[in-house]
């Protein structure tokens, strides 16, 4: 069956392809779709609620929360693919090594995989981010480093039953040799569980940066970003629910589209629900 | 006499299962033991032997895609297991396989045209455009169109597929093919197409196979000399004609009355099958709990494989009287 045509029957798959589409021309077209630069400060009008001068309102320092947003949506995006593209690489690498040559490599790669794992992630990347500058390129760059492990478990167990493949073999006999039989005849077979593990960790990585901004070491004021334009609207959600109500539900609507595709392309790609 | 292309001395491979966690008692499983074989070159030689009784690993050893416990398989006089990486890979050129599993031995992601030029790349020949060329005219002489260059092995049949697993093996332009059950996956019709290629085939590119199966009629079609493997040591070889009609082993005795017939005349020769292989024991003969014809000298001590006449060979202690 044709690609294409699988993925307009899946409504579920469709919704979230198109919130994240939404979400990278939103991002692609920030400096012409926002209708205010984002950091104008315009002290006449201080948490002026939704109108159609500002439909999402403005903060605490006047400026416009939308155009805050539509450029905050560039910095979640970037986040989220540069952390994620992170973790694939070295997930793929490690993984792949792991599966292909077994023994005591694999132990020892994976007992790695095991003690990462039992860290409780996000404490990890405080305890970092304490040590560091938080920098927008210190923060992908550490959640990418803490988010490696599930890629690795599922590229080493695709590997495990590939390697038994007799292509393999073939490519054995024909001359090739391991990086060739792992980069470019393995590997390429393990795309369809990468390609689900990376938009699936895309929506985890724009999670961790928004709780990160939240709390103040993430993205740095006066970088807009969801979670530190949820940081000024904590502080007046008595007065102001609009500060904290709609980059609450950008975040929430970006995680559930990617998602979303995440789990559409899982089946998809799963020959076992195919009819 | 032909020349000797291949020849296998004193081969074996053994595997050891454990027996689990709990279970310290370790088995070993000799897949191939203590072989010793000779392939002409031009010839085909018909290696026959039901399922697990090491077809597999011996080509697997041939090919050197598996290193054995011990032996030497020399190639022109030099032993395949010593060659250092340039040898081997020139070795490579000069030896391929073709596999049985049309679905696992190509790969999924790749193109038909991609898979039959990938030999070339590797082995740095020609450059990009004569390699094109090379892979379509490969494609041509084993029966495929240069329109299907750009399908994936998924849009092809079962029989297709053998065929690009033939042009791939073939493209290198080898001297000895080690077809490991090349048609066993395939319906009787298509099996028919693909034996009459690796025919013409043979005498096109002057080759040299050796021809796995497990099929008899298959490897009567094909063969000019057949060897029977039982439980990993070969038990009788002799000339195809030999083999069929004055079978010396008891085991190719019960292969050929088990392979089906329409020919009421054959009846004679039916033989029922007894036990089943893989209960060994450690002396005698490892055909012993099968044999109708065993006695008491089979139970002690193992027959080696002895020269019968000019072309046969057999292990059996009661070769030629029974």
């Amino acid at each position: 069956m044709n690609f294409w045509e699988t993925f307009y029957k899946n409504k579920l798959m469709l919704s979230g392809g198109g919130l994240v589409l939404l979400l990278l021309i939103v991002s692609l077209l920030a400096p012409w779709l926002a209708p205010y630069d984002p950091g104008q400060i315009d002290l006449t009008h201080v948490l002026a609620s939704p109108s159609m001068n500002h439909l999402f309102g403005t903060d605490q320092l006047g400026r416009d929360v939308l155009s805050r947003m539509i450029w905050g949506a560039r910095i979640s995006l970037k986040v989220g693919f540069a952390a994620t593209g992170v973790a694939v690489i070295i997930g793929a690498i490690l993984g792949a090594v792991s599966g292909y040559y077994g023994g005591w490599i694999d132990s020892v790669i994976m007992r790695f995989v095991d003690i990462m794992l039992c860290f409780p992630t996000f404490f990890l990347i405080l305890a970092v981010i304490a040590f560091l500058e938080p920098s927008i390129w210190n923060i992908m760059i550490i959640i990418g480093l803490t988010g490696w492990m599930g890629v690795t478990r599922l590229v080493r167990a695709d590997f495990i039953s590939l390697r038994e493949r007799d292509f393999v073999l073939a490519a054995r006999a024909i001359g090739a040799g391991d990086m060739r039989i792992i980069f470019l005849h393995i590997l390429p077979n393990s795309m369809a569980s990468i390609l689900v593990a990376a938009t699936l960790g895309i929506a985890g990585a724009i999670l961790t940066e928004s709780a990160l901004s939240f709390l103040g070491i993430g993205v740095q004021p006066p970088t807009p970003s969801w979670g530190n334009i949820l940081t000024a609207g904590k502080d007046n959600i008595d007065i102001a629910w609009w500060l904290s109500f709609y980059p609450g539900l950008a975040i929430l609507i970006t995680v559930v589209g990617y998602n979303l595709l995440g789990e559409g392309i899982r089946d998809l790609l799963d020959p076992r629900l195919k009819k | 006499m032909p020349s000797t292309l291949v020849e296998i001395r004193e081969l074996n491979k053994k595997y050891t299962l454990s027996g689990g966690f709990f279970n310290s008692q370790k088995r070993i499983i000799y897949a191939v033991n203590n072989i010793n074989l000779h392939i002409f070159q031009g010839e085909t030689l018909g290696l026959v032997g039901e399922s697990g009784c090491g077809k597999s690993t011996l080509a697997r050893l041939i090919t050197r895609l598996e290193k054995p416990s011990s032996g030497y398989v020399d190639f022109k006089g030099e032993n395949i297991f010593s060659y250092g990486k340039e040898a081997l890979k020139s070795y490579r050129r000069n030896v391929q396989i073709i596999f049985q599993d049309t679905y696992s031995s190509l790969n999924p992601r790749k193109s038909a045209g991609s898979t039959i030029k990938e030999p070339l790349t590797i082995h740095h020949l020609g450059n990009r455009k004569e390699r094109s060329e090379a892979a379509l005219e490969i494609m041509a002489k084993v029966g495929l169109n240069s329109q299907q260059a750009h399908r994936y092995s998924h849009e092809f049949s079962g029989g297709q597929r053998q065929r690009i697993g033939i042009a791939r093996a073939l493209v290198l332009n080898p001297e000895l093919i080690i077809a490991d059950e090349p048609v066993s996956s395939l319906d009787v019709s298509i099996q028919a197409q693909i034996l009459n290629l690796l025919k013409d085939l043979k005498n096109d590119y002057n080759l040299t196979y050796l021809f796995i199966s497990h099929d008899l009629n298959v490897i009567r079609f094909i063969s000019d000399r057949v060897a029977v493997m039982y439980l990993g040591k070969i038990v009788e070889l002799a000339s195809n004609k030999d083999i069929y009609d004055r079978p010396l082993h008891p085991y190719t005795r019960m292969l050929l009355a088990a392979v089906p017939s329409c020919d009421p005349r054959r009846k004679e020769r039916m033989m029922k099958i007894n036990g089943e292989a893989g209960s060994e024991n450690n002396q005698g003969c490892p055909f012993q709990n099968r044999c109708p014809y065993r006695t008491d000298i089979c139970a002690g001590v193992e027959p080696r494989l002895e020269k019968f006449d000019e072309q046969s060979f057999c292990a059996c202690h009661r070769a030629g009287s029974i």
